[in-house]
């Protein structure tokens, strides 16, 4: 295997050995599996612009720095409180906190969670009870078609997993914070979580990526959540890593008959992003939502790719994706549905709106329709445009100032996204910290003080 | 001190010139009425008056409270006291109407150092003003204006100008494209702000809404002046016998 590893690649091999000789304690079949994975991603290598998936995401930036796997911070003695406390949301049943992808117990909320709930770290269910993830760990992804979930899936270690008992219902959220902590060279982490909703459950999930100070980082992350018959499950996911970080993350989810799931990407941080979602309605009946923001500043890349597989008939899909580009940024909505032949009856639907704040600003917005089946609805719609010229007048004239109604057109604009987020703790936490990343605060850095009163007012709808 | 004075006011818009020396003034307590034939420059003397930057004002004055009316942004003439309902009021997804009239409200009494509302203290104001105007509490959440019939707009749009309660109102064509019913709700609603340190002017192609809001003074606009000025008879003169006599043959269309 080792002979196909170029010179390149040569960190990944070096760290994919240390790694080995570590974890020990994996059951057989997920060294196994790690292996085909590493395999699979020396083979492949890094994707190119060439890749129909990859046309408008250069990911040279990652294939040529020499990333180490991150430093355990967890020892390093440091005091997290602050942030800690600026990415509580409250009203969470617990918070999983992760260090440079590990799992940080004494940093962790694990709240009071029902019996038979499990939330917590994936490497520590592996030592203790490996055998019970095989059924679904790494059975979800697909590691021959995408070379980052190959090279997690060569390095899982740690990440979150949650298991919900049949009939759980979770009012309040379950979070995962990950905190990478950028050092004097370049590091990576692959956090890779699991969550298994069984039948009849209900539940939202929060993913959280933050930075604790800046550099360069790579955070590359899969999550497979498999949702029972007629569960529920909303998931969130927030980037607002640091300006120099990468972050490709990936969400497979494999649902039942009746499955309802949503995906709620907020991309907000990151230098280059990409937010892989990928549902496969595998049951009849099933539904699923993806939502999506992305506000990007400065010379950020957002790069938001669906992939909607209708596997069973009468299920629907709706994908609804606002983006809001400002200085040099570029952002990318790829959106493809494949409609497989015995899908009858799908109903997908798929719309992006973009607005364009500057003239450098760019987007890339490409529908990808496949459908194998014959009796289908399938519709699709994209928008690029400005500030509306006459609603900002329209809000001046009745005595609004400028840069407040133009804040407050893009406020709007993002609550397009957030009002379809249903978990109220999440959406309220996520409206105040939209609301201070929007342009208009030249800094983007989520503070309210440089803005007017009125705007940096909490949103709410009165009545 | 007049409301609103308006002198030798000419304005252009891409380069064409439409008011071509307007002179108007308008005393507090008094409604006036500026009635032409379409492309007069009705719509353009409402535009310019709250602001809208596309027009160029090319000559003239404007006193609003006898302040320069003409060097100020849209949102000062508002806080000054300045209102104009749209002829064709903006869609606002995404904004409640109670949020967007509270930060009206508000920016308004912050420029004027007057205390700002909360939620709490604004809603029953808002809820008095849309009985007024028989406009159901569910507008209260709606995105402003977004899915409204045409009536609905129009009637927010007197609910704003009721919540706002500016010194100089302008009615932009309010009436157009109304139905009896929705003309009187309308008219019911201006009529309840007609106060005696407060002025209106209703800008209109029609006689019909003069029915309801009997102005003290009608203006014939025509090619960009004042041709005529009189009582509310002159309404009916012009309803009867029309604007031919008034236009110039040959004029450019410009609303």
């Amino acid at each position: 295997m080792a002979t196909a590893v170029t010179e390149r690649l040569r960190n990944y091999l070096e760290a994919f050995h240390a790694l080995g000789a570590e974890e020990r304690r994996q059951p057989a079949w997920l060294r196994a599996l790690r292996e085909r994975a590493f395999a699979r991603f020396c083979e492949t290598g890094f994707p190119t612009t060439k890749d129909e998936d990859w046309r408008f995401t250069n990911v040279n930036a990652i294939a040529r720095t020499p990333f180490q796997p991150a430093r355990d911070a967890r020892r390093s003695g440091a005091i997290y409180g602050d942030t800690l406390e600026a990415c509580r949301i409250p009203g969470a049943s617990c918070q999983l906190v992760f260090l440079n992808g590990r799992f940080a117990p004494e940093l962790s909320d694990l709240g009071s969670l029902p019996q038979g709930v499990r939330a917590g770290s994936l490497a520590e269910t592996i030592a203790q009870h490996g055998e019970s993830l095989e059924a679904h760990l790494g059975r979800y992804v697909n590691i021959d078609r995408d070379a980052f979930c190959a090279l997690n899936t060569a390095f899982i270690e740690d990440g979150a997993y949650v298991y919900l008992p049949r009939r759980t219902v979770l009012e309040a959220p379950i979070c995962f914070l990950f905190i990478s902590i950028p050092g004097d060279d370049p590091e990576m982490t692959h956090p890779r979580s699991l969550i298994v909703a069984e039948d009849a459950t209900e539940a939202s999930i929060v993913e959280d990526y933050v930075s604790l100070g800046s550099g360069v980082f790579f955070s590359n992350a899969v999550t497979e959540l498999v949702a029972g018959e007629d569960a529920v499950i909303s998931h969130y996911l927030i980037e607002r890593e640091d300006r120099q970080a990468f972050n490709v993350s990936t969400l497979r989810t494999q649902q039942a008959r009746s499955a309802n799931v949503s995906s709620h990407s907020v991309l907000l941080g990151g230098g280059l992003v990409r937010n892989n979602v990928h549902p496969v309605l595998g049951g009849e009946g099933g539904e699923c939502l993806i939502n999506g923001l992305f506000i990007g500043n400065g010379s950020q890349h957002m790069d938001n790719y669906m992939l909607v597989e209708h596997a069973s008939p009468h299920c629907s899909s709706r994908q609804f994706y606002n983006g809001i580009l400002d200085g040099h940024s570029h952002g990318v909505f790829h959106g493809r549905i494949i409609v497989h032949k015995d899908a009858q009856k799908t109903d997908a639907k798929q719309t992006n709106r973009n607005l364009l704040l500057s003239d450098d600003a760019q987007i890339d917005t490409k529908p990808q329709l496949e459908i194998y089946a014959d009796d289908v609805k399938c519709t699709h719609g994209a928008t690029i445009g400005q500030v509306e010229e006459n609603a900002l007048f329209y809000m001046r004239s009745r005595g609004i100032d400028e840069t407040s109604a133009r804040s407050l057109l893009l406020l709007a604009f993002a609550n397009e996204c957030l009002d379809r987020m249903k978990c109220r703790p999440v959406r309220e936490y996520l409206q105040d910290l939209v609301q201070g990343w929007l342009p208009g605060t030249s800094t983007a850095a989520g503070t309210d003080a440089a803005r007017g009163g009125e705007v940096a007012r909490r949103w709410e709808e009165v009545g | 001190m007049s409301i609103l004075e308006v002198k030798d006011l000419h304005a252009n818009i891409h380069n064409h010139e439409i008011l071509k020396g307007v002179d108007l003034t308008v005393n507090p307590g008094e409604v006036h009425s500026i009635m032409g034939p379409n492309g007069s420059g009705k719509s353009t003397l409402a535009q310019v008056l709250a602001r809208r930057e596309s027009y160029e004002v090319t000559r003239g004055q404007v006193l609003l409270n006898g302040k320069d009316l003409l060097a100020m942004k849209p949102e000062e003439a508002a806080c000054e006291g300045l209102f104009m309902a749209f002829q064709y009021p903006v869609e606002i997804p995404g904004i409640s109407n109670a949020y967007f009239l509270r930060a009206a409200v508000n920016a308004i009494r912050k420029y004027r150092g007057e205390e700002e509302l909360d939620a709490m203290d604004f809603l029953p104001l808002l809820k008095e003003k849309m009985r007024l105007l028989e406009m159901d509490e569910h507008f209260l959440s709606r995105p402003v204006n977004e899915g409204f019939s045409g009536g609905e707009k129009k009637r927010n749009e007197i609910v704003q100008m009721a919540v706002l309660e500016p010194r100089m109102a302008i009615l932009d064509e309010t009436d157009s494209g109304l139905d009896i019913d929705a003309l009187k709700i309308v008219a019911k609603g201006v009529n309840a702000m007609r106060s005696a340190d407060r002025a209106i002017l209703v800008v209109t192609h029609y006689q019909r809404l003069l029915n309801y809001i009997v102005p003290d003074y009608v203006h014939v606009l025509v090619d960009g002046r004042i041709v005529k000025s009189g009582g509310p008879e002159l309404a009916l003169e012009l309803e009867e016998k029309g604007y031919v006599g008034w236009a110039e043959p040959g004029s450019a269309a410009a609303d």
